[in-house]
């Protein structure tokens, strides 16, 4: 789960994180309230206005604004707020901007990068930090692999100030920043393992001319399966910031992921899922979405997932591709039945039932009228599939 | 010949109780496992509807103690499973597998940890996995027993619905399995593909061995090295998400692209380049190992 910049940064006040003093807005109103708060709490003139939206690459699409004076902070406020904001995360539609940051801005010194995440291959969680702040991390990471600094917390111990000290030593901090590094990274590291964090980034984590260091951004991203235990930032999640389909799939305990094609997939298990998006491929179609109904799903699930994928005007085919193990095939032949007859079906319908109870989940869909496209295994299904929604494409754009 | 499960296994089953539990441990009876106790605190000396012969205990200490158990496997639910794996642990059995899906990472860091430093005898398996099978002797887990065939190709999993998908291609081929081992796609793991193929390049009932994998990190690049350096047996691969798009997570598993690493492609021409044939769809599995197999033989 993803949450704001802001939210982020309240949960590092929380935690004796340092951040620059600001107040987040959910009207333009509230927004323009703020500035002279934020102006006068900070004994400064120059604020910073941020878009609050989840997707990253914001100051690149227009979405961050330095004001160095009230009447300034005022245009920026009006220009942002509602704007479609179009970053290289948002997709080209871009993100419609409801909730604004007006923050104090500082006198910067240098500006690092510092993230925590676990490394798979240690199943350690790991900070990362570079003194190249700012900057596209990933690029850095690529083209100068030896600029990230890394240090990994012991599962037991915790993490410990000697990591700080070195890795402050090496980030190049002095004097007052390297004396305050360790308990910035003492709050930082408890609240990524108390929060059940997932990510965690700062960029630009910054020191100042007055000797501070303060995150100036914040990234937080936490453990969908470990929410039952964070109710509080639960409520945190921003439902419009998801996309409808995903949300409704939720719901079911379904995941779901809208794409760009036109073949609805509906399948059990990640990896088939997956490897079902590549064969529609492999055969020249387009899948319209990823859907993994899980292991043990019911027939009112299967109903629920089937609404979603024909709720989708983009889908011209729909490729059921299931292999049943704790799912019986009886249980998917009965969901599809019974979605048909309650939404019905305009597009053509393949269906490739394998395992427990096979011959029953055939014998359903044979018997219950519907215009059904029996496929032999996953290769001839997604074949079948691809040319019906190549036939009706085509016949649409008559 | 197998590796991990066999006539051996005296299985513990942790959290028979519950409906998942019951339903798998009903299953597993079915298909010949040795059951020897169940364990649900708080519910020890009680009887699980229709496993009234299974008897149920409060801690896994007695059915260590009192059954005699080698072998566990987990269906509590994620709040409860880190400590469901400690408990095994520390009672003394030897192999670990665990079922349950949604354990936070937190807690499975630090179980790891634990097992890493206290208990490095122990092997487990998962979390979130269809469990192990040796075809005709054994099934621990939730894989369906009827589309497996003991035989001599040893298979090993990141994807649940993908075994079942490629172990059913290879029955239907003919090709029998030594050992199907799902090792499950979460980040944060018991045993992982270098331990899986060490064991399968050690049996002498295993003649060959066809791994699937996943994107999102690089133990399948890992896992090529190995081949190359340690393997002899033929080797079959397949891949899943290539046309999975950058930086969303697709479903449950660990299945997630970021930062341009653990691309399917990147796993692919890693396999390839240590001489492993890699199956173009999720359709020809069983017929690329198939293809290796004859070209061999």
């Amino acid at each position: 789960m993803k949450i704001h910049e802001y939210q982020g940064k309240e949960l590092f006040r929380k935690y004796g994180v340092p951040v620059p003093f600001g107040i987040a807005a959910h009207t333009i109103e509230e927004a323009l309230a703020a500035i002279p708060k934020v102006q006068e709490a900070a004994q400064t003139d120059i604020v910073v206005v941020k878009a609050q939206i989840h997707a990253g690459g914001r100051g690149k699409g227009g979405g961050v604004k330095v004001a160095k004076t009230r009447a300034d902070a005022e245009e920026a406020v009006k220009r942002i707020f509602g704007m479609q904001l179009i970053t290289p995360q948002t997709g080209p539609e871009g993100k419609k901007v409801q909730r604004v940051l007006v923050e104090q801005g500082l006198a910067i010194e240098h500006e690092f990068y510092l993230g925590m995440l676990l490394d798979r291959a240690t199943g350690r969680v790991t900070v990362m930090a570079s003194i190249e702040g700012g900057m596209d991390i990933e690029e850095v990471a690529a083209s100068h692999p030896e600029k990230i600094l890394k240090e990994s917390i012991d599962p037991g111990a915790g993490w410990q100030d000697y990591q700080a000290r070195r890795l402050g030593k090496r980030l190049g901090l002095a004097g007052a920043h390297a004396a305050g590094f360790p308990k910035f990274m003492r709050a930082l590291t408890t609240a990524y393992d108390e929060l059940d964090c997932s990510l965690l980034e700062i960029n630009p984590l910054i020191t100042t001319k007055d000797g501070r260091v303060l995150a100036l951004d914040a990234k937080i991203n936490f453990d969908d399966n470990a929410l039952y235990r964070h109710p509080e930032l639960v409520e945190l999640r921003d439902p419009s910031e998801e996309d409808a389909s995903e949300l409704e799939a939720k719901k079911w305990d379904l995941s779901y992921i809208q794409l760009e094609g036109n073949i609805g997939c509906m399948v059990n298990g990640a990896g088939l899922a997956m490897s079902t998006m590549d064969i529609i491929k492999y055969y020249g179609g387009q899948p319209a979405n990823f859907l993994d109904v899980g292991g043990g799903a019911t027939a009112e699930k299967v109903t629920a997932a089937f609404k979603i994928i024909t709720s989708d005007p983009e889908v011209k085919a729909i490729f059921v591709n299931i292999f049943g193990g704790i799912m019986k095939c009886d249980t998917i032949a009965q969901g599809v039945i019974t979605a048909v007859k309650e939404v019905g079906l305009k597009v053509p319908l393949v269906v490739r039932l394998e395992g427990t109870n096979v011959e029953l989940g055939k014998k359903m869909l044979a018997e219950s009228g519907l215009n059904i496209v029996a496929a032999a295994d996953m290769a001839d299904g997604a074949q079948k599939v691809v040319a019906a929604a190549a036939t009706i494409q085509k016949g649409g754009a008559k | 010949m197998s590796v991990l499960v066999g006539y051996d296994t005296r299985l513990v089953v942790q959290g028979m109780s519950g409906s998942a539990g019951a339903f798998h441990t009903k299953q597993a009876l079915e298909y010949g496992t040795r059951v020897v106790a169940g364990v649900t605190p708080g519910k020890g000396g009680q009887k699980v509807a229709g496993l009234e012969q299974v008897p149920l205990y409060d801690t896994v200490d007695e059915a260590v103690q009192h059954a005699g158990a080698n072998t566990s496997v987990i269906y509590v639910p994620p709040p409860f499973a880190a400590d469901a794996i400690l408990e095994a642990a520390a009672a003394g059995i030897e192999l670990i597998i665990t079922i349950t899906e949604g354990i936070p990472v937190r807690d499975m860091v630090r179980v790891q940890n634990v097992l890493a430093n206290e208990y490095p005898h122990v092997t487990t398996v998962g979390p979130n996995c269809p469990g192990v099978i040796t075809p005709g002797q054994c099934k621990v887990g939730i894989m369906p027993g009827y589309i497996h065939k003991p035989g001599g190709v040893g298979v090993v999993s990141r994807s649940g619905t993908l075994t079942y998908e490629v172990v059913h291609q290879l029955t239907a081929l003919g090709l029998g399995q030594s050992t199907a081992i799902g090792i499950g796609g979460d980040p944060v793991k018991g045993m992982d593909f270098i331990e899986a193929l060490a064991l399968f390049a050690e049996d002498p009932g295993t003649s060959s061995i066809f791994m699937i994998g996943e994107i999102g990190g690089d133990s399948e690049e890992r896992a090529a090295q190995f081949i190359k350096d340690h393997v002899r047996k033929p080797v079959g691969a397949f891949i899943g998400g290539l046309t999975a798009p950058p930086g969303k997570r697709m479903g449950h598993a660990g299945a997630i692209i970021s930062g341009g690493k653990g691309a399917a492609s990147d796993k692919i021409a890693a396999l390839e380049a240590a001489g492993i044939a890699v199956a173009p769809t999720p359709a020809e599995m069983g017929t690329t190992l198939a293809k290796i197999l004859s070209a061999r033989s």
